[in-house]
């Protein structure tokens, strides 16, 4: 069975299915090197650029974010002026989507996606190349604009009108510079990127399969990322033909969103939340699949559920394009609508709900082994329920009433970002870096990164629930010292500073291990997909034979043939 | 280990769609998300302009060309079907067909522009109608300009011997997406010309 199913042992540098031949590239001079990187077509060098770029727009809008809370720690403070606190927001959140959430996940998709399915390299390597070009150049055109835009009134350069960007704000009798021709066009290229990737992650995942991996067979990150990949294909749609409506208004004199001439904001808000909704689950499904790798690894059993597990990603992927209007429910709509987008938006909790309980399925029981990424999928599984919970609670559209734009809204998406989306975005730098570079990243770094990383986050967002609750809205650059949120806004603050010390350690960690961190050798944490089953760092064609696999858990087959998984299916 | 039975023979057939077809799915998916956004917008604000011209005043439905372009994914069809019988001579006769009637229907927009733009004085700055008819109908158009510029490469490279039959399904790949815009007209024609007129 496993001389069968693995490729097989013996021939050259390949043994026991794994080949031990080092990744070498070509080195030569530090400018070929550089060509390399610029020219290169291999999903795994793409996947690391994706990341690479993606961090450092993480500490670009971490700095934005930093810059919004010291403003923000106490009352009439005067640390940035009104017009730059809109450009901060306004930046912290585009870039925070566009520039570090997408691609850090494509990143990982696109090195994770073609070695768990036993492929070479994705199903279209130069359309790959393509997409993270055009995706970087989004994220250069989108900060280009501090040089070359003029914002409202002549006052600045960033955009300033909110990551939502609503009209009528946005036309050109309000905004006349250029900082929105460069937020819209910025976003148009990334997103010609994103749709990209996600053309070359479905036709990956369902063509480019290796020998006997079925369609139940592939492993869940590849399942949810193509999930995932068809939600985006539905949801940059809308964007881009919103974004190109707002051109032509701003540069051709339509009235798509031109209240004046008879057109409609509502439509622009109804345009970019058929986006804006999706996109939540576009970035939240990456980070359940990660979770649905790791939890499994390190509590040694089998993920609880899978069938059930596959289901539930597509059944959220299905509901989430029906809930978009409760982002609007103060813009006035029937009762019907909102009874609709209410109990639409309750719905989502079912699948999700049926993911949280197979996850604590697969920990029952289970010999777990608490290293660095558990412990951040642990937090993550905690934080989920919450950041769930206050989103069942803003489902309810009399409950919306009274707190939207609030900073309860705030704090509710960041739970959901941060909490969930980030924490397993560091549980999978820290699970696959070992794949990536060779080498283990530090422990004791890891652990300092890991609660200082638990205490800055609920600090900061777990309080931020109450000024929100109080009445403090969302996008105001200061407030009076009368309302009481002054100690809360202060705490927050101070909240925010312990998180950014810990992503600085994350940083230094990756810089670090990279050049100190223990040899990792092919398969650190006795893992059981294939990406496991070639040499750390892959070499470039991945594996040297294709692999051949018979159950979910082809290397727990290779490793216990007295107890294979595929005797089970 | 000889003791463990061979439950799943390994080289079992593994059905799998190839990555053309689906690559090209995926895009008509994003594709025509876009499209319905566009025609959404184009039904909500239909009849909501208080200054003319208004569709029923200035637009004529263009019957001939809906022809030409409907029935160019007939063409386009007995072209596939040549090129996968090694047919080449039928080949490029139907393909040059199919790029004759696209290109038709792109002069029957242009005039129908014309007329709009120097007869009735409807530009995209005029008015809700302006503004959504000609995004709607320029977004479908350039798709046809797309479609066309593609399949006129295609054409050259097929006169001079480099498309061979080996490139049926390459051919079949484009012919898909010209189907798409073949249909996305039918939404277009029924919404512009039938149901807001």
């Amino acid at each position: 069975m496993s001389t069968e199913s693995m490729p097989v042992p013996g021939t050259g540098a390949v043994e026991a299915g794994i080949d031990h031949t080092p990744a070498t590239y070509e080195r030569g001079t530090w400018l070929e090197w550089i060509h390399g990187w610029i020219v290169t077509v291999d999903h795994k060098r793409l996947g690391i650029l994706y990341m690479l770029y993606a961090l450092v727009f993480l500490l670009v809008a971490g700095v934005e974010a930093l810059m919004i809370r010291i403003q923000l720690a106490i009352p009439h403070n005067t640390f940035v002026s009104p017009f730059a606190f809109n450009r901060l927001f306004t930046m912290h959140g585009t870039t925070m989507v566009f520039l570090v959430g997408m691609p850090i996940l494509f990143g990982f998709g696109n090195y994770l996606v073609p070695l768990m399915i036993g492929a070479r390299d994705m199903a279209f390597p130069r359309l790959n190349a393509f997409s993270f070009w055009m995706s970087a150049f989004g994220g250069i055109l989108l900060y280009y604009s501090f040089i070359g835009g003029v914002g409202l009134a002549g006052t600045g350069s960033a955009p300033d009108v909110a990551w939502f960007a609503y009209a009528p704000l946005t036309e050109k009798a309000f905004s006349p510079g250029h900082t929105v021709d460069y937020w819209a066009v910025a976003i148009i290229a990334s997103g010609i990127g994103s749709i990209g990737t996600s053309i070359n992650i479905i036709a990956t995942v369902f063509c480019m399969r290796c020998k006997g991996m079925t369609l139940m067979r592939i492993p869940l990150l590849p399942w949810l990322y193509a999930t995932m990949s068809f939600l985006a294909l539905l949801a940059l749609g809308p964007l881009t033909a919103a974004q190109g409506m707002l051109m032509i208004d701003r540069y051709l004199g339509g009235h798509f969103f031109d209240t004046q001439a008879g057109g409609s904001a509502i439509l622009w808000a109804h345009f970019f939340w058929i986006f804006g909704h999706p996109e939540v689950y576009v970035l939240v499904l990456p980070a359940f699949a990660f979770a649905n790798e790791i939890i499994p690894v390190f509590s040694r059993k089998a993920i609880f559920g899978y069938s059930a597990m596959v289901a539930a990603s597509v059944g959220i992927a299905f509901i989430s394009l029906g809930v978009w209007a409760h982002h609007m429910f103060t813009i006035g709509m029937t009762s019907f609508g909102n009874a609709f987008f209410t109990l639409s938006t309750m719905l989502v909790s079912i699948p999700t709900g049926i993911k949280t309980f197979n996850w604590l399925a697969t920990i029952w029981g289970g010999r777990i082994r608490f290293t660095t990424p558990m412990l951040f999928s642990i937090a993550f599984l905690s934080q989920w329920v919450i950041a769930g919970l206050t989103g069942i609670m803003l489902s309810v559209s009399a409950w919306n009433w009274q707190l939207h734009n609030s900073y309860f809204v705030v704090a509710h998406f960041h739970y959901v970002l941060v909490g969930a989306i980030l924490f397993m975005i560091f549980a999978a730098f820290y699970y696959w870096y070992p794949k990536m570079t060779g080498r283990m990243m530090n422990k004791t770094l890891g652990r300092w990164h890991f609660w200082l990383m638990v205490i800055g986050f609920h600090l900061t967002f777990d309080l931020m629930h109450f000024p929100g609750l109080l009445g403090m809205p969302r996008q105001i650059y200061t407030y009076e010292p009368d309302r009481g949120w002054n100690t809360l806004n202060f705490l927050v603050t101070v909240g925010a500073f312990i998180q950014a010390i810990a992503v600085l350690i994350f940083a230094f960690n990756l810089v670090y291990s990279y050049f100190y961190g223990d040899e990792a050798g092919p398969d650190p944490w006795d893992a059981w997909t294939l990406e496991w089953a070639t040499a750390s760092p892959p070499p470039p064609y991945n594996f040297a034979d294709e692999p051949s696999v018979a159950s979910r858990r082809p290397l727990w087959d290779l490793k216990h043939p007295e107890d294979p998984d595929s005797a089970f299916e | 280990m000889a003791t463990i039975p061979l439950q799943h023979a390994p080289d079992e057939v593994l059905h799998q769609p190839t990555r053309g077809v689906m690559a090209m799915a995926c895009l008509i998916i994003a594709e025509s998300a876009i499209f319905t956004i566009f025609v959404v917008a184009y039904l909500y604000f239909a009849g909501h302009d208080v200054t003319g011209p208004h569709p029923r005043d200035v637009l004529e439905v263009p019957y001939f060309y809906t022809v030409c372009l409907l029935s160019s994914s007939f063409f386009i069809v007995l072209a596939e079907h040549a090129i996968e019988h090694a047919r080449m001579g039928a080949f490029r006769l139907w393909w040059a067909i199919t790029i004759l009637l696209g290109l038709t229907f792109l002069y029957g927009t242009a005039t129908e522009w014309r007329k709009l733009i120097f007869e009735d004085h409807l530009t995209i700055h005029t008015n809700l109608f302006g503004t959504t008819y000609y995004s709607l109908v320029g977004l479908h158009a350039s798709h046809v300009i797309i479609g066309a510029i593609l399949m006129l490469f295609t054409l050259v490279f097929a006169l001079l011997d480099k498309v061979t039959p080996r490139h049926a399904y390459n051919v079949r790949v484009l012919a898909m997406y010209w189907h798409f815009v073949d249909a996305v007209w039918v939404v277009v024609f029924t919404v512009v010309y039938v149901v807001c007129r």
